[in-house]
Order: C-alpha cells, then sequence, then structure tokens
C-alpha cells in the first residue's frame, strides 16, 4: 500500500513535468503547424544554468529565476534566429533544422561543463523525508516539485482557459487562419507562446535537475516521451495534454515497478529478466499505438478542447 | 555540371574506392566507404517513403535492425548460408514493414511520424531485451553470408563490390519504379492524396506497397551492415539512428533519386574528417544542417543544375 502511494506520487510528478514540456510544445504545433525537436535543449540548458547558479549562490530561488530565465532567452534567440524563417517550410525542413540546435545545444554544454556532467544539489532546507501518514514517509524536494509543478500547471490551464488571452492561444489552436482573419497578430502569438513554452521547459528543467543525471543529451528522452505525450493527447489541444501527461506519467511509473513483479511471479527468473525491461520500456509505446489506432487525432482533439 | 554528369562522377569514384585503399596502403577506406555506401542504400529505402510519398519515417532503423538480426540470429544457430539468410532477413521485414505500415499508413503527417516512431521503439526494445542475443551491448558475428566459393564476403574488396553491386541495383530499381505506373501513382499520392481517391485509386494500398518496398530496401541494407561489422547491436535500431537516416536523405535532396546518396556521403564523411580535427565535430555539424535548411531547400544535390532544367 505504502509502496503504490509513493509510486503513485512519483508518477504524478513524471506526468507534472510532461506537462510543462508538453504544454508549450503542443501549442506551437497547434498555432504555427511547428514541430520544434529543440525543445529539450531548453530543458537541458535550464537544469545545468539551475545547478551552477545553486553551487555559487547557495540560493535556491534565485537558480530557479536564473534557469527559467535562461531558457526564456534561449527560446527567443531560437525564434529569431532560426524558427521565425521555417514557419512557412514543411515539418521535415523544420525537424531537420531543429535536430542540427539540438546537436549544437548538446555539444556546446559538453563544451562549457565538460562531457561527464555535473552535480545538482538538493537544497539542504527540503532534502530528508516526511510522515505523511503513519509508515510512509516521502522525499521533500519531490513533494515540492509535486507541489509547484502542479500550482503552474493549474495557473497555466486557468490562463489558457479563462482568460481573453488564453482564449486568443487556443483559438490559434483550433484554426490558424481564421484567427488571424479576426485581427490577431499570429506571428507574435507564436513568438510568445514558443517562448513561454520555452520557460516553461526551463521550469522543469531546474525542478528536475537534483533528480535525475545532469548531463550532455538528457533532454532527448524527455522531448520523445513529450511527443509521445503531444500525439496521445491531440496536437494543439491543452486539455489533451494534461490528460495524456498524467496517463503517461502514471502508467509509465507504476508499469516499472509492478510488470516486473507480475512477470517475475509467473515465469522462471531468466525469462522475466529478459520480458520485462523490455515490456516496461515498451507499455507507453504501445498505448499511444493503441490510442492512435482507435483515435488518430489523439484523446482529446484541439477542435472540441 | 549537371547532375547526370556529377551522379557517373560520383559513382565511378565510389568504385575506384579498393583501388585507392590499394595504393595507399589505407584498407579502412573499404570499411569507411563500405558503410557510406550500405548506409546510402538505406536512405534511398526511406527517400522511397519520404520523396517519392511524402510519408516521414521516424522508425525505419527497425528494418536496418530486423536485416542485421537476419544475419545475427542465423548465425548464432549455425546457419550461415546467405541464400536462407538473405531471404528471411528480406521476408522478415516485408512482414513486419506489412504490419506496421498497415496500421500506419492510415495517419499523416505528425501522426504518421509518432506512430513509426512508436514501432521503432517498440522494436528497439524487444532487441535489447534479446539476451541471448547481446541485447544493447550486441553480438559479434564471426562468420560472414556464405554465397558459395564465387562470392567470398571475407574478402573485403569482394565485399565493397558486392555492396557496391546492390547499390546500383537498388538506384536502377528506383529510377525504373520512378517511371513505371506504381511510382507515377505514388508520386501522384504525395501531390493530392484526394484528387487520387477521386480518380479511383485505392491510395491505402498504394501507400501500404511504398512502406513494405522501403522497409526491404532498409533491410537489405541492414543484412550488409551484419556483414561488414561482424556485429549486431539493438543500437543499431534507436530512434537517433532513424532519425540520422532521414537526415542523410534530407541533406543530400530527397526530391531527387541520387540525393540521398550524396546527402550519407557529406554526412559520413563531415563526421570522418572533423572527428580527426575535434571531438567537438557535432558543434559545427548542428549549424551547417541548419544552414543547409535555411538557404538550400532542395539539399545539396539540388546546387547542381537538373538536366531535364539547364539554368540561365
Amino acid at each position: 500500500m505504502t509502496q503504490f502511494a509513493a509510486q503513485l506520487l512519483n508518477g504524478l510528478q513524471l506526468g507534472v513535468t510532461l506537462f510543462l514540456m508538453s504544454s508549450g510544445l503542443t501549442l506551437v504545433l497547434g498555432i504555427m503547424n511547428f514541430v520544434n525537436l529543440a525543445h529539450g535543449s531548453f530543458f537541458m540548458v535550464a537544469a545545468y544554468v539551475a545547478a551552477t547558479t545553486y553551487k555559487y549562490t547557495g540560493s535556491f530561488i534565485v537558480s530557479g529565476v536564473a534557469a527559467v530565465a535562461s531558457a526564456f532567452a534561449l527560446g527567443i534567440a531560437v525564434d529569431v534566429v532560426c524558427v521565425r524563417k521555417l514557419y512557412d517550410r514543411d515539418h521535415l525542413a523544420q525537424v531537420l533544422a531543429t535536430f542540427g540546435l539540438t546537436l549544437f545545444f548538446n555539444e556546446a554544454v559538453r563544451i562549457i561543463w565538460g562531457a561527464s556532467g555535473i552535480f545538482a544539489a538538493v537544497p539542504p532546507a527540503l532534502s530528508g523525508r516526511i510522515e505523511i501518514f503513519p509508515g510512509f514517509a516521502y522525499p521533500v524536494y519531490r513533494l515540492v516539485v509535486l507541489a509547484v509543478g502542479m500550482v503552474t500547471g493549474i495557473v497555466l490551464y486557468v490562463v489558457i482557459v479563462r482568460t481573453r488571452a488564453g482564449m486568443i492561444v487556443r483559438a490559434g489552436g483550433s484554426d490558424r487562419m481564421m484567427t488571424a482573419a479576426m485581427g490577431v497578430d499570429i506571428r507574435t502569438l507564436s513568438a510568445g507562446v514558443f517562448g513561454a513554452g520555452a520557460a516553461l521547459a526551463g521550469l522543469a528543467g531546474f525542478l528536475a535537475a537534483p533528480m535525475v543525471a545532469v548531463q550532455s543529451g538528457m533532454g532527448d528522452p524527455i522531448l520523445i516521451l513529450t511527443l509521445v505525450v503531444i500525439v496521445i493527447g491531440g496536437i494543439g489541444s491543452v486539455r489533451g495534454a494534461v490528460l495524456a501527461s498524467l496517463v503517461v506519467g502514471i502508467v509509465d511509473t507504476l508499469g516499472r515497478v509492478y510488470i516486473p513483479k507480475t512477470i517475475g511471479s509467473a515465469f522462471t527468473p531468466a525469462v522475466s529478466d529478459a520480458l520485462s525491461p523490455a515490456l516496461t520500456s515498451m507499455l507507453i509505446y504501445l498505448i499511444m499505438t493503441i490510442i492512435l489506432i482507435f483515435k488518430p487525432r489523439g484523446l482529446l482533439p484541439a477542435a472540441t478542447g | 555540371m549537371s547532375r547526370n554528369i556529377a551522379a557517373v562522377l560520383v559513382l565511378i569514384a565510389f568504385a575506384t574506392v579498393p583501388l585507392i585503399a590499394k595504393v595507399f596502403d589505407q584498407p579502412y577506406y573499404l570499411t569507411l566507404f563500405g558503410r557510406i555506401l550500405i548506409y546510402g542504400i538505406c536512405a534511398l529505402g526511406v527517400n522511397l517513403l519520404l520523396g517519392s510519398a511524402g510519408l516521414v519515417s521516424f522508425g525505419h532503423a527497425m528494418f536496418l535492425g530486423i536485416g542485421a538480426y537476419a544475419v545475427g540470429v542465423t548465425e548464432y544457430y549455425g546457419i550461415e548460408s546467405g541464400f536462407v539468410q538473405w531471404p528471411l532477413g528480406i521476408a522478415a521485414a516485408a512482414l513486419a514493414g506489412l504490419i506496421v505500415g498497415a496500421i500506419s499508413v492510415r495517419l499523416t503527417g505528425l501522426y504518421f511520424i509518432m506512430i513509426t516512431l512508436a514501432f521503432g521503439q517498440l522494436f528497439y526494445f524487444v532487441a535489447s531485451g534479446l539476451a541471448p542475443f547481446g541485447g544493447d551491448d550486441g553480438m559479434t558475428i564471426d562468420t560472414r553470408s556464405n554465397f558459395g566459393h564465387y562470392l567470398n564476403l571475407n574478402n573485403e574488396t569482394l565485399l565493397y563490390y558486392f555492396i557496391f553491386a546492390i547499390l546500383l541495383l537498388c538506384l536502377l530499381f528506383l529510377h525504373r519504379l520512378s517511371h513505371s505506373r506504381l511510382g507515377m501513382i505514388i508520386a501522384g499520392i504525395r501531390s493530392n492524396e484526394s484528387r487520387m481517391q477521386a480518380l479511383g485509386f485505392p491510395t491505402y494500398r498504394y501507400k501500404l506497397i511504398a512502406f513494405v518496398l522501403s522497409a526491404v530496401i532498409c533491410a537489405i541494407s541492414g543484412l550488409l551492415l551484419a556483414n561488414l561489422t561482424d556485429f549486431v547491436t539493438a543500437q543499431y535500431m534507436t530512434w537517433q539512428r532513424s532519425g540520422e537516416i532521414l537526415v542523410m536523405a534530407i541533406l543530400g535532396g530527397m526530391t531527387s533519386l541520387f540525393g540521398p546518396l550524396i546527402g550519407t556521403t557529406a554526412l559520413l564523411l563531415f563526421e570522418e574528417v572533423f572527428s580527426a580535427y575535434t571531438e567537438h565535430w557535432a558543434i559545427i555539424l548542428g549549424p551547417v544542417l541548419v544552414l543547409i535548411v535555411l538557404y538550400l531547400p532542395q539539399g545539396l544535390w539540388g546546387l547542381l543544375p537538373d538536366a531535364k532544367r539547364p539554368s540561365r
């Protein structure tokens, strides 16, 4: 029971991280029809900046602000230098160019911070565990991450679903041409969403830094998961991103614990050792494939969500 | 210099590689250019979907892997005959291509990219979980495909020309295909699928045919790769590999028959040359890719004038 609760919290926390990553990306995709493979780089750069700033200032808040600001600045810079010129091109050109950007950023951090990766410390005030109910202790830092991520997610959701600015953004996601015809400057809107998306990816990177290995290329696996989330949720759909982030986060985390157990009890150790790592890694891709077979536009397509 | 002349010159250059390797006493050139030709075949296969049918597959490394494993697994069980391994690998890839394609080609755009990525990942995780065959660490192949006395692939020069001959066959096949009825229909689907449907073509079926054909070509490159490297690993099937193959095809120019081979050569030689000077070659490659996308939309091959449309 306590293990299940802990894993559920871990899953929620992965889901929150994925939501921070996918909300910005799905909107850029929906509004500008732009595929950005460099989104994982914002996550990575922010994690590096956070770890370094924390090391020199000792302030968790300052490191967070620095990380988010650096990701935002990087997002705007990338938009101005490269992305803006690619809006009218096809997906393929966008994939290739942003893949090139990813190569550049992965190598750049390797040159600046070294090849072996760096250590991001958990602030002393947030280290240790807290007993949630008798017999169940959970790391404080992870709870903080969950809380910050959830609050950000809720604020973001309210802004997008309840405010005028959010309405314009959603309109852009549903029907770009019509929104432009209504007098919205779709380029400025998109640059804003791109920058905000980068900042959110930065927040995710900052929060994740002490829990994962801060190293070159760390943004790539999370980018792939983010793309899975976006496709499951429906491209351009923020509600879809919420739902899919939580599904992917929880299913992936629980699968990693319970699939080896189930298989271990059903087969001999030799068979289960061979089977379970493959099955656990496959799980979310299987789910995505099944969802796409039955719902080719994702769970909550943008036009209705 | 028109594209046709350039294409002939490039092929002649590839044909003389064994000679140059011999003269300069650099047997390594055979491996390097053999690898380039093999990935060139793979890029041609991917480009059959990409350039002809307009479908971006982010999972084609799985077919490369299926081909490579067809050699590795049969060899593991003591079957060394190429006449068994090759039909087996091609049949396995065709079957996998049929199943994956049947589900994938119903989707379009980013959804197609993602479902091929998902299938690629499924196959990758299966391969990396196959502990007897090495998984991610890989497995050495002791004996290359045995095609009898006259085609002994243990002779590096012969292996190189074998690869080269298969590349030429692929080029010939794709050239014929693009002028055939089937090729025209596939090209028609890329330009306007609804119109092709209105004309009465079952477009789904034709897209599926293109998918299976490209899977088979990629599997052939995998069969060759396993023979060249004497090694098979799940790492052949990662999504990064699928991405690299796409980059090769696009870099050279996916709208032409010859472009993917040029892109593959450029990318692999770039890696080879710059990695000799600096371990940070990727920091140059990244911006170069961006610049090519921004300023050379037709790819490297597009720099040369098309023979049919002479430049003024």
